[in-house]
């Protein structure tokens, strides 16, 4: 199997699309000509053309909006928001014409929305945003969040083929740090939550960039086998594997990137305390960002932003209890 | 505010069929028809919700019957549209049957969204249409992203939506505009004029007719008498013609006027009553009546057919059963193969079906 980063294993599951799937479009600001912000569709312009590699007007709400016109009539579009703080320009196409379609008028709209996300680099309030929850908050709508080459790959394949609108997180701080092994060709990764490190002190259940900050934090912590379980969905919940890893460990952190209040971490929380409080041995932990905006200056950011040395201490904080 | 017809300037490069009556006697009885079907469905609605028997409210087109009736007569089988909340003839031209339409209104099983959405918030995915949601110019979206598959495809296809003053306010216009006239699409907007956003008169909307603005955005735009139903139907027909032979698209000003309140609860009482004078005077049922009677077609034995037949479709769609809760929550997802949207019904006899 390749080796490819993060961004490579994107790359490559666009280019496998759309050569395999002529209904599949890639659709977005620069994303053509100049191969994207973040060169994600690099390369993809030369080989498929202009129309297969859209440049588009910038306009959040016509590329959401016109992709699912294109969708129910037949294309599978996959658009890109330049950065997922830009989808707030994009939010009623999403959440009132493609997250209602189906259940109000049984009409699927397959259609993916990438939004490249998260902080880490001083984006500042506009461009380090994780507006995973607003989605999963939007009935309609599944949310999915790789944290591996492996994963980013598989993921958007399974959510290209999904009928259903599906906002893909991609984590811009994993781009070109996380590197795997990937399988050529066309797979699919499942919605369902994924045992990154089997533990049974300890779960910590996180996401996105926050699995890679779990597993260091938890590597070497005083000798206790602590788990890691990578949601990698969001929207389907992956409930059984929630619940069993806590039924396992008993004790539950849970980190996420977002603001902390009704953060994807928050629904697990709840989730836990509902449906898991008899195996629980300790009260339910959350690191997340508090509720500020995402500050530019780099000291300013590392106070906010979970890293390894917060989430090591809640660990061990909640393995003393 | 133009309400005179004009005729839009590329008609000289319309193919030969546009210099012929595209409209058979048939034809334009059918306009008749679909207009008196519309009115009738909305008065026996609105009867049902004064009797308590349409839950929410209850929003009509009563005096724009014309705008969409003339429109949707133009879209062939193929095309798309999306239809909004006082374009009922719309729907009825493509096939929806009346007794689904009120089932539809009445919240039961038999509705198109099965009572999962109200009111006129419906399109029938099977005659290809595709509902509207509550934020209206967000269907020039829609309806331009299906455009651009179409053109994407080389099909000869058009899709077509429509909005009112209200919706020119809005960002997602300009956004579906600019995308048009960049991309060149096959897409009709019929901006539904009529006088009112709920209780907005124009004055306070905008500044510049927005029939003026589609030049600024790269494509025609023309103003239309919108209680005419013939003329209604020319100008899309027009607009058709232009979209499926690469012209890009058009802008549509239905000038018309809404005759009721924004919803069953408004009593209008900021409409000066001179106008709704002046606009009953214009009646686009009236219109069609006379211009047909001149033709000695038998206008009340037309109406009377209409008539029995919606008493039956109400009597039908009162008979039939309210949703069950148990599957309320099923739906949210697709489970299955993603299915396109179906055609429609084309009566216009220009589409060689001529079942008007």
């Amino acid at each position: 199997m390749p080796t490819m980063t993060y961004l490579q294993a994107i790359s490559s599951a666009l280019r496998d699309e759309l050569r395999a799937d002529e209904r599949v479009l890639v659709m977005g600001e620069d994303i053509g000509v100049f191969g994207g912000a973040f060169k994600v569709t690099d390369g993809l312009y030369e080989e498929f053309g202009q129309d297969r590699v859209m440049d588009t007007p910038l306009a959040e709400s016509a590329i959401i909006g016109t992709a699912v016109g294109a969708a129910v009539v037949g294309l599978r579009p996959v658009c890109e928001m330049q950065f997922s703080d830009f989808v707030s320009c994009g939010f009623d196409q999403l959440v009132n014409v493609a997250g209602k379609m189906h259940y109000r008028q049984g009409l699927a709209v397959p259609i993916v929305v990438r939004l490249p996300s998260g902080g880490g680099f001083s984006g500042g309030p506009f461009h380090s945003q994780n507006p995973e929850a607003l989605f999963m908050h939007s009935p309609g709508i599944k949310v999915v969040a790789p944290s591996t080459a492996e994963d980013a790959k598989g993921l958007l394949h399974a959510a290209i083929h999904d009928p259903n609108p599906v906002c893909f997180m991609e984590h811009k701080h994993l781009y070109r740090r996380v590197k795997g092994e990937v399988p050529e060709g066309v797979y699919e990764t499942p919605f369902t939550a994924r045992i990154a490190r089997p533990g049974e002190d300890l779960v910590v259940i996180a996401y996105g960039a926050m699995v890679d900050v779990a597993l260091q934090a938890t590597e070497d912590l005083d000798g206790a086998h602590v788990e890691v379980l990578d949601l990698r969905s969001l929207v389907p919940l992956d409930r059984d594997a929630i619940l069993s890893s806590v039924k396992r460990c008993s004790k539950v952190v849970v980190v996420d990137e977002a603001n902390m209040t009704c953060a994807a971490g928050a629904q697990v929380a709840a989730l836990i305390a509902e449906h898991g409080f008899e195996d629980l041995d300790g009260p339910i932990v959350r690191v997340a960002t508090p509720d500020v905006p995402i500050p530019f200056s780099p000291p300013l950011e590392q106070a906010v932003l979970p890293g390894v040395d917060r989430v090591r201490e809640a660990c061990r904080e909640l393995l003393a209890y | 505010m133009a309400t005179e017809t004009v005729t839009p300037a590329s008609a000289q490069h319309d193919p030969p069929v546009a210099e012929q009556q595209p409209l058979t006697r048939q034809d334009r009885i059918g306009l008749l028809r679909a207009m008196l079907q519309m009115r009738g469905i909305e008065q026996r609605a609105m009867s049902l919700y004064r009797q308590g028997k349409v839950p929410g409210s209850f929003y009509d087109g009563f005096g724009q019957e014309a705008v969409s009736a003339g429109a949707a007569f133009a879209m062939a089988a193929e095309d798309r549209l999306c239809i909004l909340h006082r374009d009922l003839a719309a729907h009825l031209i493509r096939g929806v049957p009346p007794e689904r339409i009120f089932a539809q209104y009445m919240g039961r099983a038999d509705g198109i969204t099965a009572g999962r959405d109200g009111n006129v918030h419906f399109g029938d995915r099977h005659v290809g249409c595709v509902g509207m949601v509550s934020m209206l110019p967000d269907m020039m979206l829609v309806a331009a992203g299906m455009a651009m598959a179409f053109k994407l495809r080389g099909e000869p296809r058009c899709a077509l939506t429509w909005f009112g003053d209200g919706s020119t306010s809005r960002g997602d216009f300009h956004e579906a505009m600019n995308w048009a006239g960049v991309q060149k699409l096959p897409v009709v907007f019929v901006l539904e004029n009529n006088q009112y956003a709920y209780s907005t008169p124009l004055d306070k909307q905008f500044a510049v007719d927005p029939v003026q603005r589609a030049t600024a955005y790269g494509f025609e735009g023309v103003s239309v008498d919108g209680n005419d139903v013939e003329a209604m139907f020319e100008a899309t027909r027009a607009a058709r013609e232009r979209a499926i032979a690469g012209g890009g698209p058009t802008l549509i000003e239905a000038v018309t006027m809404r005759m009721h309140g924004h919803a069953a609860h408004d009593d209008m009482k900021y409409v000066p009553i001179e106008q709704v004078q002046e606009w009953k005077q214009r009646d686009p049922i009236d219109r069609q009546e006379q211009r047909l009677g001149a033709l000695g077609v038998d206008v009340d034995e037309l109406r009377t057919t209409v008539a029995q037949e919606l008493d039956a479709a109400v009597q039908q769609a009162l008979t039939g059963p309210m949703p069950s809760a148990e599957d309320v929550l099923d739906g949210v997802f697709c489970d299955g193969e993603a299915e396109p949207l179906g055609d429609g019904r084309a009566p216009w006899s220009g589409f060689g079906q001529g079942d008007a």
